[in-house]
């Protein structure tokens, strides 16, 4: 232990120690010198027999310094001085070297940094492996499909053996649905209502205040809230005595009881791309006869499997009721599932995350390769440099290390610019609010990432340094020193791997660039899917309703009515503004679906067979609607006249009214709807994508605003040929003059909810193609390096061949020639390739087949135009080779 | 034609250093490495500049210190001595090679029919 001490010590202390022994035997020599000619000897006799009995200073200061230091690190340090020293003389080598490793190993350390993030990392809740998302395991009825009654959740409270609790939130939420008030403008924001138990049972601490109590829990309990993270810190400066405080919220004072941990982002786990501010406590009672709108969670007791827990399910989900208060409601739902809340969060994007990672992990490969052909170019460059210093004494394991050190300060280097990249990638991407991708916030590179960067860094070192360094170094000493002399029939075998390489190398580019491209091509096939709507042009805003309730507790439908009424013209007005409407939901931005219409008299199902109908999409809107939307209508529009006085009228999109009036006019039947009433059909619509553009559309019906279905959360849509910068203001102003409540909130283009809803599968198509470039640019770069190379050594043969009549067309033919030769067969084994990884990938695939003829077409194109280009670079320079200057060179 | 000098045995040139020191107290490289030659009638195989690789051995393990001095014609040099760990070392050590040289004395003293 001393010893090492001493000896890292003297390590840092080389100069003063080799001062001190030189002094010391110096002294040593002049003594022995005296003592010599005391003895009779001549000085000069004297001090050769000295030295001789002290046998080799040199020796002796290396011994010496090998007992007292730390011999491996010098040779260490050696290496690195030497390394640093080569690689500053080759600058461009270097500089190469480090961007291609940095590019690929950020590219991995981004996508691992991805799926670290959505499947690997736990969700931030206590223990979240033992929490389940009870749903149906099929769903086409948007979210009430996948949503339960109070009266539902209660009996899976009461009658489950798996869980230790059961909780839930409330699922139609929109953005900005609660106002700040008390305080000029009301502030908008948004607010989750959540049963009393939500926290508790998925594990989450308040950093200050507490969780809610059971009592506040309770209908006509005093409102009270809990803050997210961020809009503490924003709305409220991060207050630190927030707790306690009463704030005004829609107009009623609400204690704020606590605040979240910055980890526990909502959004990011349950409503992908949304944020949300406050959490309320809700009774189930409140919502008693709201229907479906209460999602599931569930925290499994100890020992009970995710199996278990859905085989219980699937018998006791059937007896619950929609609603305790209609008998004949009693098994509405299905069996349904309990799947591992990683499942629901990410589970479907493990596909998309795979394929990211196949592509970054074949442009790491492309990388390797191209490294292991920059390195053996080099080592074969300095094959004479090495046969030297064997020559001279140095062992192959010493030349062995010295190529490995180079490598890895490579591989150093391009890891720590690779991170950097990284570094700043997932930054931007992070903060990439709008991308409906969970989890996507918390994306960072932490110490998981760190450790993937250091075991790819040391795999690329190993794999491009050591291979060509150790076929090198066990080469034939003569042969080398031979062999390094220009000629050029030289270094065949070495020619042979090179080109081996390199048509690895676009093979590999080839499946990314089809992968890309078949990827793409479905991106542009979803945006041009026909949405049933014209998004462009269209904005909304959302729209405060006052409280209409008279003092008998009766519900003012005329002043609702006037009032929407009056919000569509005045807004209508506003100059720039064509068109405006009211819906209570809009396409990709929320949903609800009710009961099936049906025609009166016919029986849907029966005898046993179920009922073919599916749940329809409903919209409450007012005339205009369907118009600021861009929807082609047949038939009438929704009038103001259809109102709580007349007779209740609807708008039909295609599907329903194909299914339901085969090969007949829809316009003017009547439909029963479930009421007492029925109601008439004064229009049909085309479909329209409620939530997904990827799949086919399901019933919709259109309702009158003025007709008392009660419209929640209402938007006005308008249409303007102008941008939403030029008259929002105006517009925003209306609003407010007609309703001060009107909270501060902006108009957003009906675009941004279509990008939003497209925004996952753009993300994976951009990446995919990002690499897809990259792979691309690494291929050609290899082609352009082999291709250089072989040019450089057969300087002299062209210049023989040019003396003896070759025309500079006829050589630069042979080179391109030659590169489009590595390029053709690279691309018809990539092609085969792709096929295979192709059909791998044809799940994520839309509307493009997996052997898209175009795509396989125009990567061929790309490939072999791209080794044109790399290939004409070398094969200019060897048309311009000069004879004359050729052959005195050799 | 004189024979061959003896090698010096792994770790044998530290234990006589220590001896040196022991029996002439403070010396430099120079004294120690003669005083090894003389004391075994010039029968080891010794480049005294080997000598300095054992010195900071010894140093590094605390068995010895040194100190910059002057020698008794006015040169400048190191002097070397033992410390107290030193002794107890070349105690342990002593005691080791006696064993040591006694069994292959013993051992090589057998004479064939095992007598």
């Amino acid at each position: 232990m001393r010893r090492l001490l001493n000896r890292i010590a003297a390590f840092f202390h080389k100069q003063p120690l080799d001062n001190d022994l030189s002094e010391e035997m110096s002294s040593h020599l002049a003594m022995a010198t005296e003592e010599n000619i005391q003895r009779g000897m001549s000085p000069s006799e004297a001090r050769r027999q000295a030295l001789i009995r002290f046998g080799g200073i040199t020796q002796a200061t290396q011994t010496h310094r090998e007992t007292r230091g730390l011999p491996t690190l010098d040779i260490l340090l050696q290496d690195l001085r030497y390394t640093f020293r080569t690689l500053r003389r080759d600058r461009g080598f270097t500089i190469v070297t480090v961007l291609i490793l940095a590019l690929g190993i950020g590219a991995n350390i981004v996508v691992f940094s991805l799926i670290n993030t959505m499947l690997l990392r736990p969700l931030p809740f206590n223990d979240p492996t033992r929490l389940v998302w009870i749903a149906p395991p099929t769903n086409t009825a948007g979210l009430s499909g996948a949503t339960y009654s109070a009266d539902a959740y209660d009996d899976l409270r009461s009658m489950n053996h798996s869980y230790t609790d059961v909780t839930g939130y409330f699922a139609f939420s929109a953005p900005n649905n609660t106002k700040l008030t008390g305080n000029g403008i009301p502030q908008p924001s948004t607010s989750i209502p959540v049963a009393g138990n939500f926290f508790h049972v998925l594990g989450v601490t308040p950093i200050l205040g507490r969780d809610f109590i059971p009592q506040e829990a309770i209908k006509g309990a005093p409102p009270v809230a809990l803050l997210s993270y961020p809009f503490w810190q924003r709305q409220y400066h991060a207050d630190p005595d927030i707790v306690g405080k009463s704030v005004s919220m829609d107009n009623k004072p609400t204690t704020i009881v606590g605040v979240l941990p910055p980890t526990f982002d909502f959004g990011a786990i349950f409503t992908p791309g949304a944020k949300v501010d406050l959490f309320m406590p809700f009774s189930m009672d409140d919502i008693r006869n709201e229907g479906n709108t209460v999602t599931l969670i569930g925290r499994l007791k100890p020992g009970v499997t995710f199996q278990q827990a859905t085989a219980e399910a699937v018998t006791l989900f059937p007896q619950f009721y929609w609603n305790k208060n209609q008998a004949d409601s009693k098994g509405s739902y299905g069996p349904a599932q309990s799947i591992p809340m990683k499942e629901h969060v990410a589970g479907q994007l493990r596909r998309s995350l795979y394929v990211l990672w196949a592509a970054v992990g074949f442009i790491l490969l492309i990388v390797c390769v191209n490294l292991s052909n920059l390195m053996l170019s080099r080592a074969i460059a300095r094959g004479k440099e090495f046969a030297l210093r064997i020559a001279l004494g140095s062992g192959h394991g010493r030349l062995v290390r010295q190529l490995l050190t180079e490598a890895s300060v490579l591989s150093i280097a391009g890891a720590l610019l690779g991170l950097g990249i990284a570094f700043t990638v997932v930054e931007w991407l992070a903060h990439q609010g709008s991308v409906a991708l969970p989890l996507l916030s918390s994306l960072r590179i932490d110490a998981a990432s760190f450790g993937w960067t250091v075991l790819i860094a040391a795999i690329a070192s190993l794999l491009f340094g050591l291979l060509p360094g150790l076929r090198i170094a066990s080469g034939n000493l003569q042969e080398s020193l031979k062999d390094s002399s220009q000629n050029s029939s030289d270094g065949r075998k070495h020619e042979t791997l090179r080109t081996t390489l390199v048509i690895s190398e676009v093979a590999l580019a080839c499946v990314l660039v089809v992968g890309a491209g078949l990827l793409l091509r479905s991106f542009l096939r979803v945006l041009d899917v026909d949405l049933g709507f014209q998004p462009a042009q269209a904005s909304a805003v959302t729209l405060d309703v006052p409280d209409f309730t008279k003092p008998d507790k009766k519900y003012d439908d005329d002043a609702a009515n006037a009032y929407f009424h009056r919000v569509v013209d005045e807004a209508a007005a506003v100059p720039g503004i064509q068109q405006a409407g009211i819906t209570d939901n809009l396409p990709f931005a929320s949903n609800r679906t009710w009961g099936s219409p049906g025609v009166k008299g016919v029986v849907y199902g029966g005898n046993g067979k179920r009922d073919p109908r599916p749940s329809t999409f409903v919209y409450i809107i007012s005339p205009g609607y369907l118009g600021a939307m861009g929807m082609d209508l047949r038939g009438r529009d929704i009038a103001w006249s259809d109102d709580n006085r007349s007779a209740l009228v609807m708008v039909l999109n295609q599907k329903a009214a194909d299914f339901l009036f085969p090969h007949q006019d829809p316009v003017g039947r009547l439909l029963d709807f479930g009421g007492k009433k029925d109601i008439r059909i004064v229009g049909v619509v085309p479909d329209v994508h409620e939530t997904d553009l990827e799949a086919g559309a399901g019933w919709q019906i259109y309702l009158s605003i003025a007709q008392q279905w009660g419209p929640d959360n209402p938007s006005v849509v308008v249409r303007s040929s102008l941008p939403a910068a030029s008259f929002a203001p105006a517009a925003l102003q209306k609003l407010r003059e007609i309703n001060p409540a009107q909270p501060r909130v902006d108009f957003l283009s009906i675009q941004s909810y279509v990008d939003h809803a497209t925004s996952p599968r753009r993300f994976f198509a951009l990446l995919v193609g990002i690499f897809a470039a990259l792979g691309l640019l690494l291929a050609s770069l290899g082609i352009y390096g082999v291709i250089s190379y072989s040019v450089t050594r057969q300087t002299q043969e062209f210049g023989i061949r040019m003396a003896l009549g070759a025309s500079r067309e006829n050589v630069q033919f042979g080179v391109l020639i030659k590169t489009l030769r590595l390029a053709l067969i690279g691309v018809a084994v990539g092609t085969a390739a792709s096929f295979a990884v192709a059909r791998a990938i044809s799940s994520l695939l839309f509307g493009t087949q997996p052997s898209d003829p175009a795509t396989f077409a125009a990567m061929i194109l790309l490939l072999t135009a791209v080794a044109c280009i790399a290939g004409y670079l070398p094969a200019r320079r060897a048309s311009r080779i000069n004879p004359v200057i050729a052959l005195r060179n050799s | 034609m004189a024979p061959a000098k003896l090698d010096l045995l792994q770790g044998t040139l530290d234990l006589m250093v220590l001896q040196t020191l022991t029996t002439m107290g403070e010396m430099h490289g120079y004294g120690i490495a003669r005083r090894i030659e003389q004391a075994s009638g010039d029968e080891v195989l010794l480049n005294q500049g080997t000598i300095y690789a054992a010195l900071v051995r010894l140093q590094q393990r605390g068995w010895i210190s040194a100190g910059w001095g002057t020698s008794d014609n006015n040169r400048k040099a190191k002097f070397y001595a033992i410390t107290a760990r030193g002794r107890k070392q070349l105690a342990a050590d002593t005691a080791y090679w006696e064993r040591l040289s006694s069994v292959m004395g013993r051992v090589l003293a057998m004479r064939e029919g095992g007598q």
